[in-house]
């Protein structure tokens, strides 16, 4: 069964700032359920661009996206967040984890927000993914108490609690030794094939990425295979 | 909505930095307390300066002037209606200031709902007799018991019972200063002459101040009876019947009613002491300005730490705003914050405003025309303590306002991709 979860139509992108450049000409592809794809391409050809637009973060472009087939034009900043918080997860070259919260805390924030469970509930969640991640033994330590490479685990967690339609990255892996990184691309092996979760990754790593199911490839600002 | 989570955010947000958050907290608990203490004390001592005019005036007073009639009899004659009379060098005829037909008033009086209660009185020109010398004054006979309930003559008693002015015959209450050049202490006789050449022995029963120099040094009471002995009077003969209203705002309007209704001057205690209502609002009004300096003082405290705490959290904005909360829960979580400051420091405010002035309640305050009065007057008045609250509330609101709306703007993106 393919079934589009996210779909670019079109998209344009111009900065302003100096002078106006367009950074992402009629961008388009689609992405079904369970895909496990990667976007490569040089420094400065747009991918983080793009993944912000999908991402629906950044509202600042012509075209369209559609999640879930749903259109996201038009919508407004607290209909964005909801998406975001329900179907998206984010993982990022930075962990980005709260130091005023415990791991577990954290983790559980998307989805005290989402309230679709009980405290209770979100907190024995919180708990099954950390220890999919192998870092439950962590959960009550601060992030700061933690080494680079379970803080990107913590945000992985984060990023799963909400069960979210697709998980975006830009370069996970970016700041990650080889062992790390070879930790943090194995759960996301595992997750596109155990638990088919649709994964997007913007990466540098080659190799990262000719492990992927498929590799989308971008050249100033347009995407030159998919 | 989530109210829980966006109050548990703030709270985390505040611990991690407690020490700021709490001289937030401290600088808007100065401004309440502050606030409420100076309006607690400045309106104890309007009370009590208000009091020391006010409590003892009547909210109306009827008497008769003597006055020039001002209808002459040719005014009146027909054959005169259509020209201009000239009449030099009127004069006021012999009339005494007695206010005709009183007992019917005081009747009236009594029966009309607006009034609390009236008290007739009877001043009389006298001069007292110390051996050869004689000291001008005046006596004011009142009806003792009606006296006292209107105007609480008992506090002013510094020595011996009013109530003997009533069961001694011939009996008088001597002011402190017109005692002390008497040489008369309680149990003596004293001698009057009336302004007729009348004299009268009188026995002194109490001696009292009043805290008005003037009245302290001149001033004497006697009973109704005694007085009208003293004028060779009858027993129906009052000069002035002295009015309490129960709302004072209305008093003038009444005034001038009476004055239509019973043909005699009647005086409002507005017209009569207008600079003393003066007087109290222009320090109620400092003590507000300096209260509401404080409390905007204790504002710009509370939006630093505010801006501070968004600059430093940019991050964290960032990812909660990443993974799904908005720009109206990321302005609730600091507004929740500025207004957790304002709340507990304003409660704490409260609580040292009404500390401080229980402390303040303590000092002796001892001044010889307050006879009552021990320690410094506090008025204790909820409704200080009210606008102090909704003042820290509102003050706090205001600094949070502008920085959470900056929080709520943070875009994600901008952060996310500057690292
Ligand atoms: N705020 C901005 N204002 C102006 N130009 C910008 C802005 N942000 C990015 N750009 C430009 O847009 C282009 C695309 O940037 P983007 O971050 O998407 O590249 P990237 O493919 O993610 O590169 P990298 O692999 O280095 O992360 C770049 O040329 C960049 O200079
Ligand atoms: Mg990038």
């Amino acid at each position: 069964m393919s079934h589009k979860i996210l779909e670019a139509k079109n998209v344009n992108k111009y900065f302003h700032d100096p002078l106006t450049v367009q950074v992402l000409s009629d961008v388009s592809f689609t992405l079904n359920r369970g895909e496990f794809a990667s976007i490569i391409g040089k420094s400065g050809c747009g991918k983080s661009t793009l993944l912000y637009i999908m991402s629906t973060m950044d509202t600042d472009y012509e075209g369209d996206i559609l999640i879930d087939e749903r259109s996201m034009k038009g919508l407004t900043e607290a209909d964005l967040a909801l998406v975001r918080n329900e179907k998206i997860g984010f993982v990022f070259q930075f962990h980005y984890l709260l130091n005023e919260f415990s791991v577990l805390k954290n983790v559980m924030l998307p989805a005290l927000k989402l309230g679709k469970y009980s405290v209770a509930e979100i907190e024995h969640r919180a708990y099954e993914k950390l220890k999919m991640l192998g870092i439950e033994s962590e959960a009550l330590k601060t992030s700061n108490q933690l080494s680079g490479g379970q803080k990107q685990r913590v945000a992985i967690a984060r990023a799963l609690i909400n069960d979210p339609l697709i998980i975006m990255g830009d370069e996970p892996t970016g700041n990650l030794d080889k062992k790390n990184s070879e930790i943090v691309f194995d759960i996301f092996k595992e997750l596109a094939e155990v638990y088919h979760q649709s994964l997007l990754i913007v990466t540098h790593d080659g190799e990262f990425a000719a492990r992927t199911n498929r590799i989308i490839e971008m050249e100033d600002g347009k995407i030159i295979s998919s | 909505m989530n109210f829980r989570l966006i109050f548990s955010i703030a709270q985390s947000l505040m611990l991690a930095r407690w020490r700021q958050t709490m001289v937030a907290a401290f600088g808007v608990t100065f401004g309440i307390a502050m606030f409420v203490s100076l309006l607690g004390f400045m309106s104890g001592l309007n009370d009590l300066l208000d009091g020391l005019i006010l409590n003892r005036t009547p909210h109306i007073r009827l008497y008769n002037e003597v006055q020039p009639t001002l209808k002459q009899p040719v005014d009146m004659a027909e054959a005169f209606q259509d020209s201009y009379n000239f009449v030099k060098s009127v004069k006021p005829k012999q009339e005494r200031p007695e206010i005709y037909n009183n007992a019917a008033i005081m009747n009236f009086l009594k029966s009309d709902q607006r009034v609390l209660g009236i008290a007739p009185k009877i001043t009389a020109q006298v001069f007292y007799n110390v051996g050869v010398i004689d000291l001008t004054g005046a006596v004011n006979g009142i009806d003792v018991e009606a006296e006292n309930s209107l105007f609480n003559f008992q506090d002013y008693m510094v020595d011996g019972n009013y109530i003997d002015l009533k069961n001694t015959p011939n009996s008088i209450i001597l002011g402190k200063g017109l005692a002390t050049k008497m040489l008369a202490s309680i149990g003596d006789i004293i001698q009057l002459t009336t302004s007729k050449g009348e004299r009268l022995q009188l026995k002194v029963v109490g001696l009292f101040q009043s805290g008005l120099q003037d009245a302290d040094n001149t001033q004497s009471y006697a009973s109704l009876v005694t007085t009208q002995k003293l004028l060779g009077e009858s027993i129906s003969y009052i000069t002035d019947i002295q009015i309490k209203v129960k709302d004072i705002e209305m008093a003038p309007q009444i005034a001038k009613e009476y004055e239509q209704l019973f043909n005699v001057e009647a005086l409002d205690i507005q017209t009569a002491n207008s600079q003393f209502e003066t007087g109290s609002s222009v320090r109620s009004i400092i003590s507000y300005a300096v209260g509401i300096t404080l409390l905007i003082v204790a504002g710009f405290g509370i939006y630093n730490i505010l801006n501070m705490m968004i600059y430093e959290k940019m991050d964290s904005i960032a990812i909660l705003k990443a993974t799904g909360f908005s720009g109206n829960d990321v302005n609730r979580i600091f507004t929740s914050i500025a207004l957790s400051i304002g709340i507990v420091g304003g409660i704490l405010g409260l609580v040292l405003g009404l500390s401080l002035s229980l402390l303040i309640d303590q000092i002796p305050f001892n001044t010889p025309s307050l006879p009552t009065i021990k320690t410094y007057p506090i008025n204790y008045d909820p409704r200080f303590y009210l606008i102090g609250i909704c003042f820290s509330l509102i003050t706090t609101y205001l600094a949070g306002y502008l920085p959470s709306r900056k929080a709520s703007k943070v875009d994600p993106v901008i952060i996310i991709r500057g690292k």
